[in-house]
C-alpha cells in the first residue's frame, strides 16, 4: 500500500469520526466506499466497516457519556431490538422491489429532514417571537 | 416499547438499504421517544456499537472482515469522532439539528443515485 493510499484512508476514517462524533451515526456512509476504493469487495467492504464502527462509536459514546449525553439503558434496548431488525431485515430484502422502495425512503428521509427543520424554526421563533 | 420500535425499524432499514442505523435512529429518538439531540446523538452511537459488534461476530466467522483495512480507517474514525462530539457540545441545537437534516437529505440523494 502506498503513503497516498494510507493517507487518503487515514483523511477519510478522521472524516467518518467527526460526522460520527457530531450526529450520533456511525460512519459506514464514508467507511464502505472508501474500503471499496482501497480494493475490498462490496460484501467485504461492507463487513470491515462494522469492525471500523466499533472503534469509532466507542470513542464518540465514551465521549459523550462524559458530557451527560449518553443514556445507556436505551441505548441497549434500542441496540438489541436493531438487532433483530437487521435479521428480519436480511431476510426479506431479496424479496422486495429494490428500486421502488428506494425511492421511497428517499422520500421519507427528506421528509424527517423537513420536519426536523420546521419543528426547529417553530421552537426558535417560540423563544424569540420578535426576531423572525 | 417505543425504544424497541426504533431500534427494529433502524435495524430493518439499514439491512434493507445497506444505511447505517444511526441515520434513522437519532431523529426517531428525538421525534419519537423525545430525546433531546445531543442524547439522541449520543445514544444512537451506543446503539450502533451494540449491532454493529453483533454484525463484526456473524461476518467475522465467515472471514469477510479485514482487520487491518478496518484499523486502517476505524482508529483515525476514534480520533475524529472524540473530535466530533467535542465540536458538538460547542455549536447550538437548532445548528446541530439544521446539520442532522442536511445530512438526511445528503443520503437520501445518495440512495436516489446509486
Amino acid at each position: 500500500m502506498s503513503a497516498t493510499t494510507i493517507a487518503f484512508a487515514i483523511t477519510l476514517g478522521l472524516a467518518a469520526g467527526v460526522l460520527a462524533g457530531m450526529f450520533g451515526v456511525g460512519g459506514g456512509i464514508l467507511f464502505v466506499p472508501t474500503l471499496v476504493a482501497l480494493g475490498l469487495g462490496q460484501l467485504e467492504a461492507q463487513a470491515t466497516s462494522l469492525l471500523a464502527i466499533l472503534p469509532t462509536v466507542t470513542a464518540g459514546a465514551w465521549s459523550q457519556r462524559r458530557y451527560g449525553h449518553l443514556r445507556a439503558r436505551s441505548a441497549l434496548v434500542v441496540g438489541i431490538a436493531s438487532i433483530a431488525g437487521v435479521e428480519v431485515g436480511a431476510r426479506i430484502a431479496t424479496s422486495v422491489p429494490e428500486s421502488s422502495l428506494r425511492v421511497l425512503f428517499a422520500v421519507l428521509l427528506f421528509g424527517v429532514a423537513a420536519h426536523l427543520v420546521w419543528r426547529t424554526r417553530r421552537r426558535q421563533r417560540a423563544r424569540y417571537p420578535e426576531s423572525s | 416499547m417505543r425504544l424497541v420500535a426504533i431500534g427494529l425499524v433502524a435495524g430493518l432499514f439499514s439491512a434493507l438499504f445497506g444505511v447505517g442505523g444511526g441515520i434513522l435512529a437519532v431523529p426517531l429518538l428525538v421525534l419519537v421517544a423525545r430525546f433531546g439531540e445531543r442524547e439522541a446523538t449520543a445514544t444512537s452511537l451506543a446503539a450502533i456499537g451494540i449491532t454493529a459488534l453483533a454484525g463484526v461476530i456473524v461476518f467475522g466467522a465467515r472471514g469477510e472482515v479485514n482487520v487491518a483495512y478496518a484499523a486502517l480507517v476505524g482508529l483515525p474514525a476514534a480520533a475524529g469522532a472524540l473530535a466530533g462530539s467535542s465540536l458538538q457540545q460547542r455549536v447550538t441545537t437548532s445548528t446541530l439539528t439544521y446539520g442532522f437534516a442536511l445530512l438526511l437529505v445528503v443520503v437520501g440523494v445518495l440512495l436516489l443515485a446509486s
